[in-house]
């Protein structure tokens, strides 16, 4: 009879303690990404300056000026961290763009509020990446601890769920080789 | 492991705090039954207190004032502010604040009591010799102490060892210079003795306080960060490289920096022997780099 109570004292000591780690390790899943956002943000305030100051010397390249207004606007609006991803993949590349058409105007380049914010726009990139490596860490750490035993026992039932990493796309313009033509 | 690895920081911490306490209670307690002065008791223990609590909260401030840095904005120099922003928000720490020593002899530090009261400081000679690559290698380094709490320990010690140390220097002149007669000359003798027992002592505490495994781990730690070892190795090569030693740094703040600023010990080290190598708080770069450039990442 002790030893039944011993047994199951135990038992739920062990739960208690699995239970605690993974909503330790979720919780720092999500201060990663509320750090990662914080970038993202910092990166939608500089966008409208970027496309005000590009209008000013390129006037007639309105198709990217509305493809980055609508990506940004579909980043901003993006509901859960997997439709982020894909929103945000798709802003790098329209802002990616909105840079080789500044390369046609060489006034543009030479512009000081245009150097700044390409300088604040490439800072702001290194900082995502800084933070998504962060975030990407700690998922790493969070879905080892669920799929590991004994955790993976219970995790489930106890409503804890795999979470997706934030990784670049691979099939956008870095992934794919370049082509060069003659 | 990490975690461990800060909680045996915190715990060495208040080891060395409570022996420190001792050790002047300790004091204060022999001059007041020697000298028959009773009051000196509680003088002993208030001023131990306050110099605990001092240490805590000012020994950051004490050893940057030591080294004569100086604090810099995001303006001064936005390629170094940000490049410890980046590696900040990728250790997930608050940004530490950044100084700068104007020395040109190469090294850097990182000091204060916790991630969020946090300096790294670097000499303007290393700022200047390192490309970005390097510097952020240097910057993951320093970083990594900070997140693994070895910032607070090592720089307790430079203030609480600091006062034994000059305490034991003190005692030792009096009590071999002065030749004073009679009961006074005994009792300061005796402490001047202890004391002279505790000078190797001290340094025999930074030694283990610092020991090879805390800088390699932080090579280790920040080569994770920045995920190429390549650039801290070659930083460390440049620093090596130069012999110039730093002027702001002594023994008491020898342990902190990246590579040990005192670079004369390395010429010198026969013929001081035994007694330099209490000292040797930082394991030979060459074994540094051998072991960053054989990460596999």
């Amino acid at each position: 009879m002790i030893y039944a109570l011993i047994i199951i004292g135990v038992l739920v000591l062990g739960g208690v303690a699995i239970y605690n780690n993974l909503v330790h390790a979720r919780n720092r899943v999500d201060e990663a990404w509320s750090d990662i956002e914080v970038q993202l943000k910092r990166r939608y305030d500089l966008i409208p300056n970027l496309v005000s100051t590009v209008k000013g010397y390129a006037k007639h390249e309105d198709s990217v000026f509305t493809k980055v207004t609508d990506a940004r606007a579909a980043a901003m609006s993006a509901p859960t961290p997997s439709a982020k991803l894909a929103a945000e993949n798709q802003l790098s590349q329209t802002i990616r763009s909105l840079f080789a058409v500044a390369e046609n105007y060489p006034d543009l380049k030479a512009n000081q509020n245009f150097l700044s914010l390409q300088s604040d726009l490439t800072d702001t990139e290194d900082k995502i990446q800084a933070a998504r490596r962060f975030y990407n860490g700690n998922v790493r750490d969070y879905n080892t601890k669920l799929q590991t035993f004994p955790t993976n026992m219970f995790a489930q039932m106890l409503g804890f769920t795999a979470k997706t990493f934030f990784d670049i796309d691979e099939k956008g313009p870095e992934g794919q080789p370049v082509n060069v033509q003659f | 492991m990490i975690y461990s690895e800060i909680s045996s920081n915190k715990q060495k911490t208040a080891l060395l705090i409570t022996c420190f306490l001792v050790l002047i209670i300790a004091l204060g307690w022999v001059f007041s039954m020697q000298l028959e002065a009773p009051g000196l008791l509680p003088v002993a223990v208030i001023v131990s207190v306050l110099m605990s609590l001092t240490s805590y909260y000012y020994s950051d401030k004490i050893v940057l004032s030591m080294s004569h840095a100086k604090e810099i904005k995001k303006t001064d120099d936005p390629d170094l502010y940000r490049t410890v922003e980046n590696l900040s928000i990728a250790a997930g720490l608050p940004t530490p604040k950044v100084y700068l020593i104007d020395d040109t002899a190469p090294n850097a530090f990182a000091t204060g009591r916790d991630p969020k009261h946090a300096v790294v400081a670097i000499t303007t000679g290393l700022r200047q010799k390192l490309t970005k690559p390097e510097l952020e290698g240097v910057m993951a380094h320093e970083l990594s102490h900070i997140g693994n709490y070895d910032i607070r320990l090592t720089t307790i010690i430079v203030v609480l060892v600091g006062i034994v140390a000059l305490l034991s220097d003190w005692m030792l002149r009096i009590s071999f210079r002065g030749r004073r007669r009679g009961k006074e000359g005994a009792i300061i003798m005796l402490i001047g003795l202890i004391f002279a027992l505790l000078s190797p002592l001290a340094a025999t505490v930074i030694q283990l306080a610092i020991s090879r495994k805390r800088e390699f781990l932080a090579d280790a730690s920040g080569a994770l960060l920045t995920r190429y070892p390549q650039g801290l190795s070659a930083a460390l090569q440049k620093i090596a490289a130069d012999h110039e030693p730093l002027e702001v740094a002594n023994k008491a703040t020898a342990h902190m920096y990246i590579v040990n600023p005192l670079k004369e010990h390395i010429e010198q080290k026969d013929k001081i022997g035994w007694f330099a190598n209490l000292f040797q708080t930082h394991p030979p770069i060459d074994e540094r780099i051998k072991r960053l450039e054989g990460m596999n990442l």
